[in-house]
């Protein structure tokens, strides 16, 4: 049996002793006899270490790894530096709770000043918060933020994440206020039907830029007839993007949110993740979760704090508009770190290539007879294609060691990142070409 | 500390990618940003400085002592980081197909099996990523289960006790419930005819810690539960707790119908410096049909709490945690956090005052209120001189029905002599409060900082670094 118990039988006894009691049973009297578990509970024996590395390493191996892959929706395979994999494994920050007494957690605290302050610049916003669980909480908790007694309506664009609406109507759902979808048209956000939807007890409207299809909205025409109708402007923002793209500050939204997994976290089967959420000054008490301050100590010296925690369920409790405490504080720190390793430069390289790559394996897709681009619209590193027989098209890519796009009923929505090469594009679609042929 | 911005130097940076290989595509104007964020240009040398300085500056449970009540500050053992880490998870696309995947489906399957048969549920769903978010996915079930009755109308209250975390009530709120809060009794359980006074026919739900938060176990757990039951509501069990009781007795045989359990708590996976957790929602058989689903990759219009499967790394370190203990190491984890929170409390006793002065389960609240009349030294003063001895301060002013609380959680994972060593500090403290309470006041001396000023914090609020200034 394995154990990190480190008393001893001999030792055991001694402190059972030392209480006045005589056998571990004695400690649990208040347990109901009738409840108590006879016979223990019905699990395998502990095992050594070797045997668990074995065991996992053996579940491991029953997955696939992928050389190229081509699919994103919502998770991106991007180049991990060596050191922001390393950094967030130190055992210090690993093993650390969230940083209640800043007099000995100034490091943790310090950390989330930054990537705040990172993902301000980011997002051209003025404020950010310690993180919350992905991006789809994030929305979902954005457009908490939104709502008063008067506008109780959430708008969410029909082009967003699935995943993303789902959560978002759950937590509406909670709260008994309404969500209702904004249909698309030609792979985007329709304008005209948002424009007719925005009735004065809409609260706040969510759009995602790059959207699911990985097309560009006209954020700015919808921020407009947003603030029109008086409601508040929430973006859904790949932070990659956000290396190149016109930052949602500048299209005029209100709160900025998103998945940041792109920044330094690895694929992970669907996680931990990262939920971003920046706003305007205005929005600045109604953020949810964690946030950083900056003050000085009792001699004058500069220290941070968790602040603005009159906020928080632990002051409010059932007035708190979020129950939110523990976060991603590590997924937070690791995109801090990737943010410094790649810097502005570095992540606008990252964007580009990114962008680059998916351009070119549209292009020599297309050349391909029956496949062709499904939506017009400008595309950031995600595109859908009209495709015959997309079923067996991912079936040989699959038997290639390559994960090609996702299969959305027939259409296919691919992905390319920096990572892939000219030579992976290439394959792949040498496989698509024969598979077509 | 210099921030990692203060050190930058315009020009320097990392090499990371190859050029382009492709033709280089770019944003039309009217989509790209005005002007590059400002982020850090650093050489890599200087960034692993910067943070090992940082990480200097940081109080790990594998650093030292970390006594924080309801955080179950356990050892994170290192195989269960080793395995999370292996490419065979860590590359592993959530939308990859299914037979690719089956390694991640084994680890949900085993870690699923084994995870109900410690809690005495059914089903359960890794979605939460974390204790709250357990609790509302938990109190979501509760209220699909009343709409799906037809009885959602007027089943509009959730019951929680005085003596609950904060997140209780605000949980019930985010689920549109209206929170009735019960008063304790006098030795912190549920005060049995103030939870008859609430029961009705509105009453949606209960959600109970138990042991509860002042770390005793609620003898009258059945009798509760029955009497909510009874009056056609559902139990909800908040997990945080559950270290104390696991491989003894099962939130399932108490009654509840749905459970979270912090996977960051309980099974050993590391806190991160405020997450990621996870945060596992079981449940019994009739609320089953409710947990949630992915609606890309399961295609259902169901609850959905996040997007894809949840934290699958984080259960990986669990899975990896409790195959280690195995049957045996469950109980032996139980039994050893009991008794190292029983010993630390009668090495304690004789100075501070437990709020409740009996067996514990695996924590205890210390009541100082009688302690600052006659010293004029707090909680607050206490636990930040404890920070000049290495030793991370217990949960401050909680539970809200103790005043003057501090609550004290050892766990199973330190020796009899880390004990004695900190029960010493504790009994010497006591006494310098006597001696010395100005010094106490204005602890901690010898820290990263001195007290910090929360309140200009609050009114002047800085949050992020600017180039200005």
């Amino acid at each position: 049996m394995g154990s990190y118990v480190p008393s001893t039988d001999k030792e055991r006894q001694q402190m059972l002793n030392a209480i006045g009691l005589d056998s571990f049973s004695e400690l649990y009297k208040d347990v109901p006899g009738e409840m108590y578990l006879k016979g223990g509970l019905n699990l395998p024996a502990g095992m050594s270490e070797l045997e668990v590395r074995r065991n996992i390493s053996a579940m491991a191996d029953k997955n696939t790894v992928f050389e190229t892959i081509l699919r994103g929706a919502g998770a991106y395979d991007h180049v991990i530096p060596s050191i922001v994999s390393y950094i967030p494994a130190k055992e210090e920050f690993l093993t650390a709770y969230t940083p209640y007494q800043a007099e000995m957690s100034q490091g943790i605290l310090q950390s989330i000043f930054e990537y705040q302050t990172m993902m301000c610049e980011l997002t051209g916003m003025d404020v950010s918060n310690a993180s919350v669980y992905d991006g789809a909480t994030a929305a979902a908790e954005a457009a908490a933020m939104c709502r008063d007694r008067k506008r109780t309506v959430t708008l969410i664009s029909g082009a967003s994440h699935p995943d993303t609406i789902q959560t978002v109507k759950t937590y509406c759902y909670g709260k008994n206020s309404e969500l209702k979808v904004v249909p698309v048209k030609d792979g985007k956000t329709d304008i005209d039907a948002l424009k007719k939807m925005l009735t004065d007890d809409v609260a706040g409207v969510y759009i995602q830029q790059p959207n699911f299809f990985g097309i560009f909205e006209n954020a700015d025409e919808i921020g407009e007839a947003v603030h029109t109708a008086g409601a508040a402007y929430i973006m859904g923002c790949n932070p990659i993007a956000l290396g190149i793209m016109k930052t949602p500050r500048e299209s005029g939204a209100d709160i900025a949110v998103g998945e940041a997994q792109p920044l330094g976290m690895p694929l992970g089967f669907g996680g931990p993740y990262l939920g971003y959420m920046t706003s305007t000054d205005k929005y600045m008490r109604k953020l949810p979760g964690r946030i950083v301050g900056e003050t000085v100590d009792a001699n004058g010296k500069r220290a941070y704090v968790l602040s603005l925690q009159a906020r928080e369920q632990h002051i409010r409790r059932e007035k708190a508009s979020s129950n939110i405490c523990s976060n991603e504080a590590l997924c937070a720190f690791t995109a801090g770190l990737y943010l410094s390793v790649m810097g502005a430069k570095g992540l606008a390289d990252v964007a580009t290539q990114s962008m680059s790559k998916a351009h070119y394996l549209a292009s020599k897709l297309c050349e391909i007879p029956g496949v062709s681009l499904k939506y017009s619209g400008e595309f950031f590193h995600e595109f859908v294609t009209v495709i015959p027989k997309a079923g067996k098209v991912l079936s040989a890519l699959q038997s290639n060691g390559i994960l090609g796009g996702l299969n959305i009923d027939g259409d296919i929505l691919w992905c390319a990142t920096e990572k892939v090469s000219k030579a992976e594009l290439d394959k792949a679609v040498s496989v698509v070409k024969e598979v077509l042929a | 500390m210099e921030l990692i911005f203060e050190k930058s130097v315009s020009g320097r940076g990392c090499s990371i990618l190859p050029a382009c290989d492709v033709e280089t595509a770019s944003l039309p104007a009217n989509l790209s940003r005005e002007e590059p964020p400002v982020l850090p240009e650093m050489a890599e040398v200087d960034i692993s400085r910067h943070y090992t300085e940082l990480c200097g500056n940081v109080h790990g449970v594998n650093s030292g002592f970390y006594p924080l009540g309801s955080c179950t500050m356990k050892y994170n053992p290192r195989i269960d980081e080793e395995m999370a880490a292996l490419p065979g998870f860590t590359c592993i696309h959530p939308l990859a197909p299914t037979d690719s995947v089956k390694g991640c489906k084994a680890v949900f399957d085993t870690a699923k099996k084994y995870l109900l048969e410690i809690f005495g549920m059914d089903d359960c769903t890794f979605q939460p990523a974390a204790g709250a978010h357990g609790e509302f996915t938990g109190v979501m079930l509760i209220k699909k289960y009343h709409e799906s009755r037809g009885d959602a109308d007027r089943r509009t209250k959730i019951i929680v006790p005085d003596s609950a975390h904060g997140t209780n009530p605000a949980t019930a709120s985010m689920c549109g419930y209206t929170v009735v809060n019960v008063p304790s009794a006098s030795d912190g359980c549920v005060d049995l005819e103030a939870l008859k006074e609430v029961l009705g026919e509105d009453t949606a739900g209960l959600m109970l810690t138990n042991p509860n938060t002042v770390g005793i176990f609620d003898k009258n757990i059945l009798e509760i539960t029955r009497r909510v039951h009874e009056a056609g509501g559902l139990c909800y069990y908040d997990g945080a707790n559950l270290n104390a009781i696991m491989g003894i007795v099962r939130p399932g045989d108490m009654g509840f119908d749905c459970i979270h359990s912090n996977l960051h708590k309980t099974f050993a996976t590391p806190h991160g410096g405020g997450g990621p957790g996870a945060g596992v929602v079981g449940c019994k058989d009739f609320l089953a049909k409710f947990l949630p689903k992915s609606a890309l990759m399961d295609g259902e219009d169901a609850l959905q709490v996040r997007s894809f499967s949840g934290n699958f790394l984080v259960v990986v370190k669990a899975l990896a945690y409790i195959m280690t203990l195995g049957k045996e190491g469950v109980t032996e984890a139980a039994q050893n956090a009991v008794l190292n929170a029983n010993y630390l409390m009668s090495r304690i006793k004789g100075t501070f005052k437990p709020a409740f002065d009996r067996i514990c389960m695996h924590e205890f609240v210390l009541d100082l209120s009688g302690y600052k009349e006659e010293t004029g030294v707090s909680a607050l003063d206490v636990a930040k001189t404890l920070i000049d001895y290495g030793m991370h301060p217990p949960t401050m002013y909680f539970p809200l029905i103790v005043h003057e609380a501090l609550m004290l959680e050892p766990t199973e994972t330190e020796s009899k002599e880390n004990l004695d060593k900190a029960a010493e500090v504790f009994r010497k403290l006591y006494k310098l409060g006597f001696d010395d309470p100005e010094y106490m006041k204005a602890a901690p001396h010898h820290a990263q900082i001195a007290r910090p000023d929360e309140v200009q914090a609050a009114r002047n609020p800085v949050l992020r670094w600017s180039k200005n200034d």
